[in-house]
């Protein structure tokens, strides 16, 4: 049930986000964008906004939601380094991650956010079948 | 208006992560690991995910302008460059590492505060060595 359920759910939220913003504001949501708007523009304001919800939203976690997963024991700060790294600088040289590529870049039939996310669930695949 | 509507919108994006469990790396890890113990429920919330945002992309052609903002801001480069493939590409291997995208990451400063902090610092660096790199370059 579960299984279903909570994915369901899930995914209908970002959608129905996706679209509220894109309707009311005009814009797409990416989230690797929006930081970095928040880090380097001279408008940080309505960034940090979406940032501060989307930080109290998804702490929501087990509060609202039942957890079915346990989180995985905390890994070393090396690993987390490197991929944070790999996570940032490859999002902004790629102009998006899976929420900006992902949802709002299929739902408009982007033909570069089709290649990027095609790229990037494939090398993520390659990476976690190697490093298992 | 814009700023309760982007605070809102931030809200339902995160409850939306954290319902569908994307905010904890070892469901996201479990969906990429297709060659082994898969767990496929992501793609339940890709799919309903983008089958919404679809519906919002057929409204968008029908206006002129959107609700509040006075113009549509839609990405609309279509140009498949290297950039792009293989900025892609190293944030699948970056994701693949830790299961983390960006907007679990910073979830995670919260959720699993001794591994996010970490990751947010590294994403914060690895951000700006990319926004310092293309800043030169235009100098």
């Amino acid at each position: 049930m579960d299984m279903i359920f909570n994915p369901l759910v899930g995914g209908l939220l970002i959608g129905i986000t996706t679209v509220i913003y894109l309707l009311s504001l005009g814009k797409v949501i990416g989230i690797s964008g929006i930081l970095s708007q928040l880090l380097f523009s001279k408008e940080r304001f309505l960034p940090f906004l979406f940032i501060a919800g989307l930080i109290i939203g998804g702490s929501a976690y087990g509060v609202f939601t039942e957890q079915t997963v346990a989180f995985p024991e905390t890994r070393s700060p090396l690993i987390l380094i490197i991929s944070g790294l790999l996570v940032g600088y490859g999002t902004r040289l790629g102009s998006g991650c899976t929420s900006g590529h992902g949802v709002c870049g299929i739902s408009r039939l982007s033909p570069r956010s089709v290649v990027a996310t095609l790229v990037f669930m494939t090398t993520a695949i390659i990476t976690v079948s190697i490093l298992n | 208006m814009y700023a309760i509507i982007t605070f809102i919108c931030g809200l339902l994006f995160g409850l939306g992560l954290a319902f569908s469990e994307m905010t904890n790396p070892a469901v996201v890890l479990g969906f990429l690991d297709v060659f082994g113990n898969w767990n496929p429920s992501l793609i339940i919330v890709m799919a309903s995910a983008i089958a919404v945002g679809m519906i919002g992309y057929l409204i968008k052609g029908k206006r002129l302008a959107p609700f509040v903002a006075s113009k549509w801001q839609v990405p609309t480069l279509r140009q498949i460059d290297s950039k792009l493939i293989i900025g892609s590409a190293l944030f699948g291997i970056g994701w693949g590492i830790s299961g983390y995208c960006p907007g679990p990451g910073l979830t995670a400063l919260v959720n699993n505060p001794s591994e996010g902090i970490y990751f947010v610092i590294a994403l914060i660096v690895g951000s700006a060595a990319h926004h310092f790199q293309t800043r030169a370059v235009k100098m």
